[in-house]
């Protein structure tokens, strides 16, 4: 009821090529926006911070840089876990090496850095599709991992491997706080989101979402598949390699390459693939289903006051969390995005759905 | 009157939250792992602890009445999950963490002094954070992998009669490829350019099931000693492997943590020969572990299986914990006794560490390990181990106590501090800070 749009006319292109063309969801996300960048740092505790918020912002964000790749333009990555590292790293480096670097064009030159190699490991789709791509990929995670554990020059001469970061500052004031911590990455987050969202929407997404749906119409109708195919490498390995340096960064402060290893690759493309392939909403829904359901599910017993084995939690938090995978597969394909927009359908013809 | 009972009932909550407040419970974060490649080892290491803090409530009532509360978290080794537990367990009021991973311990090391926890890792971790006067909060004590792998060296080179005897020796380093295997590297190089042996380095990737280009490696070099510095499920496969490439076992020298009992077991008559270090004893009969048999395990409350109960790593976690909360028995001494310490009060109190024969004679851990007392500089306390040798059913002691040599650790932790301070633009510590 509340969600009908009875009366919303749109007089011209400019109203009806809104982000958001219902008034209810330009509320909607206004009062989300409120919520996140003023009621949370006011209220929130530092735990919610540090342990749930910070790194569900970071993933969202990384998630939001596969789903470009994956979703719209269809080419299957295993390597993001790489991709971020070569953002982490490289952003480490250009931090260390360079004095008086500001975090900020540390942490984007990163991107950059993954770019370049994001780019060159997408040069085979031009060639393969699908799984053999996902293994070409592959190779881009077994080759950063060794980079980062062999080449000195990664580490900058790190005796054990891990490197990292401290004292980060934008313009005098420090990155230390939870909330200033939180307010770096959702500043990211938020930006990036936009940009992302225009560029799905605008002839570049376009072009993209024609080679993911047949890429022999698109090629026949005037797309250049290298084109299409490399932009969504580059932009999404930009994005994921921020979203690298931010998880470096920010949230660990110290890593090795433990931290961006195959796992992560998985964890992303899970989060891809439940959330929502080709949506942008379903990368933030995705990285909330991975990041914060393990922690809650882990604390559950906790909570109720049973008295449970470590190692059995851990166990458990693993079979409950397999079986939400596959039970959401079998019954939403498309993901919690999708279930989102048919809740929203229901919505608008409320009392009678069909 | 609806005042007055308004006002009651806000009195009565003040109280109930007052009493809450003065409930005395020390808390005691634990991480452990007991899932994942890691867990045959992580899961007797954290029973231990457990176990330790239990027998101190059933025995003693707590540390002078205060209580010791303990809740665990699942870490799996896992850096972020890691960081993650911290930051839960540190809102329930954590004033000391054993991170049980030296990457968990690097990302813990930035976020301690700002949350003002000290961190303990005991034989692992940061080796020089033993510097007491640039990392204010960490506390390897009893040992790193500079003394480890220092104390491997002195044993070879006893073995070969003298230093001048390893010049032209080659000795290889199949390490886990992770910080905790490339932490001893800079001390292998420096005892390198000392005795002209020659160092090679053969990385394992994590976890290390799959080592068959190593030993490949070891067969080609041909290696006079193989120092394994492995973790977990690493260990019982180097074993196999040097089994089936026929390298001898004797000549292989393991790192503390690669030297209990899940790492042989499954190889059994195939490790005999092996060796490694040793940092505390292992069987039942020390005091400690027979009271905790007798005032848990009897009573049915063990944390795990009794048998496991006087194990290598099982004992570690015993001492772990039993040097924990002597740091918060020490800190109550001066800041009051029967009081609940805080972060920076057990930090006083592991940095001010002086057990000796009588102490450990009263704590039940005679013989399990040396006398170890700390200081502001100096936050390792003992740098003693020994070399163990397993016969195919058991461990035994094959060596004499060792000592790190103070002329080699010094300068090479003074100098990695250094760099660690000018890389974080720290300031050392001034000596009134040592005193607070």
């Amino acid at each position: 009821m509340l969600y009908r749009e009875n009366g919303q006319f749109k007089t011209s292109y400019r109203a009806d090529l809104q982000v958001f063309p219902i008034r209810q969801d330009r509320v909607a996300i206004a009062l989300l926006l409120a919520l996140a960048i003023v009621v949370v740092p006011l209220v929130a505790p530092e735990y919610l911070f540090r342990a749930i918020l910070i790194p569900f912002l970071i993933l969202s964000l990384a998630a939001l840089g596969l789903n470009i790749l994956v979703g719209y333009c269809g080419q299957i990555s295993l390597g993001t876990g790489a991709f971020m590292a070569v953002g982490a790293y490289a952003a480490y480096n250009f931090q260390v090496r360079f004095d008086g670097m500001p975090v900020v064009a540390s942490i984007l030159l990163g991107g950059l850095c993954s770019t370049a190699v994001g780019v060159l490991f997408g040069l085979p789709s031009l060639r393969i599709k699908g799984l053999y791509l996902a293994v070409a990929t592959l190779a881009a995670q077994f080759f950063v991992d060794w980079a980062a554990l062999r080449l000195k020059f990664v580490t900058n001469g790190s005796s054990s491997g891990s490197v990292s970061v401290a004292g980060l500052q934008i313009l005098g004031i420090p990155i230390d706080s939870p909330v200033q911590k939180y307010l770096f990455c959702l500043a990211f987050v938020l930006v990036f989101a936009t940009l992302a969202k225009n560029l799905v929407r605008g002839h570049i997404g376009r072009e993209w979402m024609a080679i993911r749906d047949m890429d022999v119409a698109a090629a026949v109708i005037g797309i250049r598949p290298v084109y299409a195919k490399l932009s969504a490498f580059a932009v999404s390995s930009f994005i994921v390699g921020v979203a690298g340096a931010l998880w470096g960064f920010v949230h660990l402060g110290s890593w090795e390459p433990a931290a961006f290893g195959v796992n992560r690759s998985f964890d992303l493309l899970f989060m891809v693939i439940i959330g929502g392939l080709g949506s942008i909403m379903g990368s933030f829904f995705g990285a909330a289903f991975i990041v914060v359901l393990p922690i809650v599910l882990d604390s559950l017993p906790y909570w109720f006051g049973i008295p449970i084995d470590t190692a059995l939690a851990s166990h458990l938090t693993f079979m409950i969390f397999g079986a939400l995978i596959v039970f959401f597969l079998i019954v939403e394909p498309h993901g919690i995005a999708r279930l989102w927009s048919t809740a929203k359908e229901k919505l608008r013809l409320w009392p009678f759905p069909h | 009157m609806k005042l007055a009972s308004y006002t009651l009932a806000a009195a009565a909550l003040l109280a109930a939250t007052g009493a809450f407040a003065q409930a005395k419970e020390q808390f005691f974060p634990l991480l452990v792992y007991r899932t994942g490649p890691y867990a045959p080892n992580g899961t007797p290491w954290a029973n231990g602890k457990q176990d330790y803090l239990k027998m101190i409530n059933a025995r003693d009532g707590g540390v002078n009445g205060v209580k010791l509360s303990f809740e665990e978290c699942e870490t799996g080794y896992a850096t972020d999950k890691g960081v993650e537990c911290y930051e839960r367990l540190k809102g329930k009021g954590a004033s000391l963490f054993d991170p049980q991973a030296t990457g968990i311990t690097f990302a813990l090391t930035d976020k301690a002094p700002a949350d003002k926890v000290p961190l303990m890792t005991l034989g692992y971790g940061l080796s020089s954070s033993a510097d007491g006067g640039v990392f204010k909060w960490n506390f390897p004590l009893m040992g790193s992998y500079w003394t480890a792998a220092d104390i491997l060296i002195q044993h070879l080179a006893k073995k070969e009669g003298g230093f001048d005897k390893l010049k032209g020796k080659k000795i290889a380093l199949v390490y886990h490829d992770s910080p905790f295997g490339k932490e001893p590297i800079p001390l292998l190089d420096e005892r390198q350019k000392m005795h002209g042996f020659e160092l090679v380095k053969i990385p394992v990737t994590a976890p290390g099931v799959e080592q068959k280009s190593a030993w490949l490696q070891v067969r080609q070099q041909r290696p006079d000693y193989v120092l394994l510095w492995g973790w977990g499920v690493m260990n019982s496969t180097a074993l196999k492997e040097a089994q089936a490439t026929g390298f001898p076992r004797e000549k292989m020298y393991g790192v503390w943590w690669a030297g209990a009992e899940p790492d042989v077991k499954d190889v059994g008559m195939g490790a005999k020969g092996y060796n490694a270090l040793a940092l505390n004893t292992s069987g039942t009969s020390p005091k400690v572990i027979q009271d905790i048999l007798k005032y848990v395990h009897d009573k049915g409350q063990g944390t795990g299986p009794k048998d496991e109960v006087g194990s290598v790593l099982y004992t570690r976690g015993v001492i772990i914990q039993a040097l924990g909360v002597e740091a918060v028995r020490r800190a109550q001494e001066r800041f009051g006794k029967g009081k609940v310490m805080t972060g920076e009060q057990v930090r006083w109190g592991l940095e001010n560490l002086a057990l000796d024969d009588k102490k450990l004679a009263q704590l039940g851990l005679t013989g399990v390990i040396r006398p170890i007392s700390t200081s502001c500089m100096d936050h390792q306390g003992s740098t003693w181990a020994r070399v163990q040798t397993w016969d195919g059913a058991k461990w035994s002691f094959s060596s004499d106590w060792y000592q790190a040599d103070e002329q080699i650790l010094k300068p090479l932790i003074k100098s990695a501090a250094d760099r660690y301070a000018g890389e974080k633009k720290l300031t050392r510590r001034s000596p009134a800070d040592c005193q607070s």
